[in-house]
């Protein structure tokens, strides 16, 4: 796939093609009216656009559909943020008077950037990703999806690529929405089990009993350890590898691990070794506690979610659908039934999608086909993007907002049922 | 919403209905009036239980046996309640009865003081809290169900076939749950948003959004709705405060009391312009506290920090003295020394720092940080290097730093056992006394900034080392330790007697 010729230069000669004929603006529209909760919902939204020479407009807000269409369309933004519902609309924040302006409500965000797993990842650092450290993402997102929906009872979750080297996850039912701060963080306090900085070397902390959150994701990671951990990583290949993982270790289990090591020098037999000998320690003990080998591949290998994020009502995060400037590919939604299938590196760039554009048109005026001049311009989007790879993630993105349609309808009915009663 | 003076009033003698239980909802405001010394007097005293509160909670760990039996002590000589009978007759002092009538009453006052902004009402409600939680858990089981009878909380239990079902998360989620505990015990389904402590902190099953809470537990549901009306309440008194603060006898009283939280006000930057850029390096090693010297290390390092590093080290360095255009200064020169070009942090940075400063966006001026600030909120993660280093950093590490600088063994024994009883400021002042070796700090840490003052005090030789009369830190007068200084009492204020019903304020709730 020519995705590769992705020159960031080009960027804004592409960019009024991709928002012309490719972005999902009836969708879009469609999500962020939420069924039209109420009318301000979309106009109190506020957008946030990054322009050319990194110049960052916040505040930004649209009545209508057609309104943010045009707006977008004029601007082309390098990237689209996306921030809480407020109390006015932010384009007149000013306006109003200071203090009353207020965000009200916000989808319940999760970022997960891999420059966060910097210290356990051996394959690459900060901004590079490849296919061997994105099984990170791939165990955050089934941890995460799987707690906030069994634990937390939520169903609409929208997993999202952010276009370089992260993933999002926007939770959009009305009771995520309307959250709290307090409730938000503590949602994601729930869901860190990755304690500490820069001064801290052991970050997971088990203690008796162990949480059936915690358990769950323990099932989670098992799945992956050997392949991803042992294996692609080397955990316990190398000297440096050796001792970073003996330091998060009680001394004596450390020493004489160091011993068997000497003879010993494959990966998965060190794991082993490692397992056997720490689960022997804890049977003989009385003490409580000493889950040394679920605290490591915890370490290496659980969510690191950046709870800041998750906490604010007012934070901006990076619209689906929006590109990534660096990349070049757009942030497309995942599809969390087939999520080991997910390859960041196929999710197309906008110049290999305004390729595929002219190939159709090529071709199209080759079979003679001119275009139709009273056809709808939004039909004719619909055609253009489903001629490109973007087809599939918009179907995507059409699937989720269906199931949101479903929810509402259902309630809606209950309510109507109650109201007959009386 | 109107505010009516009402000069009728209800004449209740004694009210055994509404102080029948030692522990109680604050749903009803006060009906009596309170003369103004008595006013004052309450005030001033229950302002110095939730400073304690506050102080206890930072020294101990909350709930443990230590932080309850010197809360217990501080109830008991500021004349709360703390029993859960009326009738003890044969103690000195004020009777339960009065005890209650001023807990009910102290804590409407205290409500206008603090209902006057955001940072003023997270502060009431966080102490009201935890002085609540303590209060209801030292109730026997006997008063428990009655306050909840009393008080019309009903919660939804879950079956007995359901708590078969569950059993296993059941006890893998809580403390001191076991099979037999199980049975015995009723369990609460709430929404998981009516339960954040313990879904914070992982100590409850969830299930599909639910939480489901063992009676032992049940603290945290009341606690739950104490805070939700509480600060609906404050919400609305806020509204009616400005009936409030044209009443000339009280508004100075108000807004002394609120301002008694504070501590010393560091964000006034009285030594501005006083610290040269060249001296922060051999500031930091002599007179910085270990969190910021942390920082200034790895701000010079790794020529970046994170936001939380900013925002702590960047209001640190105001509160010492920088200028705007200094720290401007600063700060680009090692941003520039990294990966950040100078037109990047223009665009990038120089908006938050001039925000610090308060000459952007709402142009609030930002207070730096305190230890308390510093030790409990926004703990450091991944690639931080803000926080408190006792706090934050593992044993291990912070032994092997101490012990880089020069810190005699026996100190460090001393600062570690310091922080394994979780004392992380008492350990900070420890290893302020060895680094300058002083018997004794005489003076109690709670700010970063305070921690360089008192070094450059001792450090900065004659002049300034004696005691010169500082004016009294603000409100430090009322809360401070010293508890047998009178409140310091306007002649105006003391001359009128009689006030108003106290309920007219809180009309209409
Ligand atoms: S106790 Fe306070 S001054 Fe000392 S290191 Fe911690 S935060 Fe800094
Ligand atoms: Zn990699």
């Amino acid at each position: 796939m020519p995705t590769s010729d992705y020159d960031p230069a080009c960027l804004p000669d592409l960019l009024p093609l991709y928002y012309r004929r490719l972005f999902p603006f009836s969708q879009y529209y469609r999500w962020l009216t939420y069924g039209g909760v109420s009318k301000s919902y979309f106009q109190n939204r506020e957008f946030s656009f990054t322009l050319k020479d990194d110049i960052y407009v916040r505040y930004q807000s649209f009545s209508t559909q057609n309104e943010l269409e045009k707006e977008i369309q004029k601007m082309n933004p390098y990237k689209i943020d996306i921030g809480a519902v407020y109390s006015h609309r932010p384009s007149q924040h000013n306006t109003v008077k200071s203090g009353a302006f207020q965000a009200l409500e916000k989808e319940l965000v999760f970022d997960i950037d891999m420059t966060d797993y910097d210290d356990v990842r051996s394959c690459c650092s900060a901004a590079d990703i490849c296919s061997k450290c994105w099984t990170l993402m791939t165990i955050a997102i089934r941890i995460l999806d799987r707690a906030l929906r069994e634990d937390f009872g939520f169903q609409h979750l929208l997993w999202v690529y952010s276009g370089r080297r992260g993933v999002h996850c926007w939770v959009c039912d009305e009771a995520a929405r309307k959250l709290s701060v307090t409730a938000r963080s503590a949602v994601a306090e729930y869901l860190s089990l990755v304690k500490g900085g820069e001064e801290t070397v052991r970050k997971v902390v088990l203690s008796d009993p162990i949480h059936p959150f915690i358990s769950q994701s323990l099932g989670v990671v098992e799945n992956y350890f050997n392949k991803y951990a042992i294996v692609d990583q080397e955990l316990l290949a190398s000297k440096e590898s050796v001792d970073r993982v003996l330091s998060l270790l009680p001394e004596d289990v450390r020493k004489e691990l160091l011993v068997h090591y000497q003879n010993e020098k494959n990966p998965v037999n060190r794991w082993g070794i490692l397992t056997d000998l720490v689960n022997q320690k804890r049977e003989m003990s009385s003490k409580k506690g000493g889950y040394f080998e679920k605290e490591i591949m915890l370490q290496y290998c659980y969510p690191r979610l950046d709870v800041n994020v998750s906490k604010g009502v007012n934070h901006l995060l990076k619209s689906p659908f929006s590109i990534h400037p660096k990349t070049g590919r757009v942030s497309v939604p995942i599809d969390v039934r087939n999520v080991d299938k997910f390859n960041p590196f196929e999710v197309p760039t906008i110049s290999l999608l305004c390729e595929e554009l002219d190939k159709s048109r090529a071709d199209e005026e080759e079979d003679g086909i001119k275009n139709n001049e009273t056809q709808s311009a939004e039909r004719r989007k619909i055609r253009d993007y489903k001629r490109t790879s973007l087809a599939k993630y918009i179907k995507l993105f059409d699937q989720f907002l269906d199931a949101m349609a479903h929810t509402r309808k259902g309630e809606i009915l209950k309510k109507s049922d109650l109201q007959k009663e009386f | 919403m109107q505010f009516t003076r009402r000069t009728k009033k209800v004449a209740l003698g004694s009210n055994p209905e509404l102080y029948g239980h030692c522990l109680q909802l604050y749903g009803q405001p006060p009906l009596e009036s309170v003369s103004l010394v008595q006013f004052e007097t309450f005030a001033v005293e229950r302002l110095k239980l939730l400073k304690s509160v506050e102080n206890l909670g930072v020294s101990y760990v909350k709930m443990s046996d230590d932080y309850q039996k010197k809360l217990s002590t501080e109830l008991c000589s500021l004349n709360f309640p703390h029993r859960t009978s009326v009738e003890d007759k044969n103690q000195t002092g004020s009777t339960e009865y009065e005890k209650r009538r001023k807990d009910h009453i102290s804590h409407f006052i205290l409500r206008l003081a603090y209902c006057q902004t955001e940072d003023l009402r997270r502060w009431f409600i966080q102490q009201e809290m935890d002085l609540f939680r303590y209060r209801f858990s030292i109730l026997s089981a006997k008063y428990k169900t009655e306050f909840l009878h009393r008080n019309n909380l009903k919660y939804d239990t879950i079956s007995i076939e359901e708590k078969k079902t569950l059993k296993d998360e059941l006890i893998n989620s809580s403390y001191g749950i076991s099979g037999a505990t199980i049975a015995e015990q009723e369990f609460y389904r709430v929404p998981f948003q009516d339960a954040l402590d313990l879904v914070r902190l992982r100590k409850v099953f969830l299930q599909v959004g639910y939480a489901y809470i063992p009676h032992q537990d049940i603290v945290t549901i009341v606690l739950n709705d104490f805070r939700t009306r509480l600060s609906k309440a404050l919400a609305l008194t806020a509204r009616s405060l400005p009936a409030v603060q044209s009443d000339e006898r009280l508004q100075p009283l108000l807004n002394h009391l609120s301002h008694a939280y504070v501590g010393q006000d560091y964000s006034f930057q009285k030594n501005i312009g006083k610290v040269s850029l060249e001296q922060i390096d051999p500031l930091s090693t002599t007179s910085f506290p270990l969190c910021m010297r942390q920082l200034h290390k790895a701000l010079r390092e790794q020529h970046h920090l994170r936001h939380g590093g900013r925002m702590q080290y960047g209001l640190f360095l105001k509160g010492v003295g920088l200028t705007l255009e200094q720290a401007l200064q600063f700060w680009r020169a090692e941003f520039v020394k990294g990966k950040v070009d100078s037109e990047k942090f223009d665009k990038a940075y120089a908006y938050s720092i001039r925000h610090m400063f308060g000459k952007e966006g709402k142009r609030t001026d930002y207070t730096p940080y305190s230890c308390m600030k510093v030790i409990l909120s926004n703990p450091p993660s991944q690639g931080d290097y803000h926080g408190c280093p006792f706090r934050h950093s593992d044993p291990e590490l912070l032994k092997q730093k101490l012990q880089s600088y020069k810190i005699s063994p026996g100190g460090l024994v001393q600062i570690l056992d310091l922080v394994k009883g979780m004392h992380y400021q008492l350990a900070c002042q420890k290893y302020f006394e060895l680094t300058h070796s002083v018997e004794d700090a005489g003076f109690s840490l709670n700010h970063p900034n305070q921690y360089f003052t008192e070094s450059q005090k001792l450090l900065g030789g004659g002049k300034e080392v004696k005691k010169e009369v500082e004016p009294p830190q603000r409100g430090q007068e009322i809360a401070g330790s010293n508890a047998q200084s009178a409140p310091t009492q306007s002649p105006k204020v003391q001359a009128l007697d009689k006030m108003g019903d106290l309920e007219s304020f809180f009309l209409d709730e």
